[in-house]
């Protein structure tokens, strides 16, 4: 008889566990996961063309050497920070969005540079570079957003009643937005 | 009871207000929603039957959407939430493609985004979309205003290359098999409600077959319902329209150009 009624109790438990939210909770948290890791991919494929990139201005604009020195050095910088997917703390994720800001804008001098030689710019191998740059910059956005949305869901589902009672007890804490670049909000000045 | 009404209007208002600048998924499902009305009557309807029967050659859905105003949204944003929000492509293939035009007016630009689905992505990469299609395909077309022979040219091209990526058989396998995994849970459910009664009413002599006739009746009645509908629902066969979108997403992909 007190075997029954523990195997009623083991019953029950496991049914208020799928009922009352853990196993979406699981879910949920792994769909954050697996979007970071979308995320890091499509970064990464950003920093993959980059060589071929830079490789293309180099043998037009060869004495832009600063620049393109700046954009290697970024990469280099950008590539060698990468965050466990499990462990998504807002000081990983800003140091992250710090080294892939840094690129960004590395980037962004080398392209304002580039405009200043016509032969380049009419070079057939650089205009598909340049379109799968600003492909992977739209991927970037895209899976950002993504990464947020994911993030909300699972956030506001742990904070609501009743998950958020016991929540904390199986360790689902809120999770860090991917915030948008710092200083973002600023139009850039332009210089004459 | 008043308030809550109230409250519940007022918040599924909120809800529709932050969604209002993409448009919604056409009711019935089209491929070509002109919103800006470049195309004529007659044109559209051909884009569409070309639209709908390579569709159902391929399973690829290619929708083409003309707006008069972005909202503020950079192309490629509005593309890709539209893509999303509108399920273009099959969801196990996410192999859609939205062609979005804003055509010129006045002082604004034109714009044309093409986004490709995350399946369509190796086949249609970006820089084949920018140059092969957008730059050679649609804009001289776009620039003269002849925006049918623009669209129609580039939907050509984008059909030519991704015509071997993804077979209606392939979506259809896939369906063949997924429908198979319907048997087991229904098996277990006949086990539970059928099969176990029944013993046990014969055990305890009960059991009369004219009493539990009504019951194995509506009992295949019930599996028979469930083994035809919801997975075949994608495939209108003979003629007639377009089925449906399939749930297909984006990851960004795709390439866009103004003039």
């Amino acid at each position: 008889m007190k075997r029954m009624r523990f195997v009623l109790l083991a019953a029950l438990v496991a049914i208020l566990f799928s009922s009352c939210g853990y196993n979406k909770m699981v879910e949920m948290e792994e769909q954050v996961t697996s979007q970071w890791a979308q995320v890091e991919n499509v970064y990464q494929r950003r920093a993959d063309l980059i060589p071929n990139l830079v490789n293309t201005v180099k043998g037009y604009a060869a004495h832009e050497r600063e620049t393109l020195e700046g954009v290697i050095e970024a990469r280099s910088k950008a590539t060698s920070v990468n965050i466990d997917p499990k462990n998504l703390t807002p000081e990983s994720i800003q140091q992250f969005n710090q080294a892939q800001d840094g690129l960004s804008s590395a980037l962004s001098r080398l392209m304002v540079v580039v405009e200043r030689y016509p032969d380049l710019k009419a070079n057939q191998s650089f205009l598909d570079l340049q379109a799968q740059l600003e492909g992977t910059e739209n991927r970037i956005t895209v899976e950002r957003q993504k990464f947020n949305q994911a993030t909300q869901t699972y956030n506001a589902y742990i904070r609501k009643f009743p998950q958020v009672i016991y929540a904390g007890w199986f360790g689902f804490d809120k999770k860090t937005y991917f915030e948008a670049q710092q200083g973002a909000d600023k139009a850039p000045e332009v210089q004459f | 009871m008043k308030k809550l009404v109230i409250l519940i209007l007022v918040i599924s208002g909120f809800a529709e207000i932050s969604f209002a600048q993409i448009p919604d998924r056409p009711v019935p499902p089209r491929l070509v929603n002109d919103f800006a009305n470049v195309l004529s009557a007659n044109e559209r309807e051909f884009l569409e039957d070309t639209l709908v029967r390579f569709d159902r050659a391929t399973s690829t859905q290619i929708v083409i959407v003309t707006v008069p105003d972005l909202h503020g949204y950079d192309p490629a944003d509005f593309a890709v939430q539209l893509g999303e929000k509108w399920g273009v492509g099959q969801k196990e293939n996410n192999n859609g493609i939205v062609i979005l035009v804003k055509p010129k007016q006045g002082n604004s630009k034109g714009q044309v985004f093409i986004a490709t689905g995350y399946g369509l992505e190796g086949v249609l990469p970006d820089a084949i979309v920018n140059s092969t299609v957008i730059d050679y395909e649609m804009i001289p077309y776009f620039s003269e205003n002849n925006y049918y022979k623009g669209i129609s040219n580039g939907v050509k091209v984008i059909m030519e290359i991704t015509q071997g990526e993804y077979t209606a058989e392939q979506y259809q396998e896939y369906y063949a098999k997924k429908s198979d995994g319907i048997f087991p849970g229904l098996f277990i459910f006949l086990l539970f409600f059928l099969i176990i009664p029944l013993m046990r009413s014969r055990r305890n002599r009960f059991y009369s077959p004219g009493k539990s006739l009504p019951f194995w009746l509506a009992m295949g009645m019930l599996s028979g319902g469930r083994g035809s509908g919801g997975s075949f629902g994608n495939f209108s066969s003979g003629s007639g329209g377009f089925g449906g979108f399939g749930g297909g997403g984006f990851g960004g992909g795709g390439a866009g150009g103004s003039w």
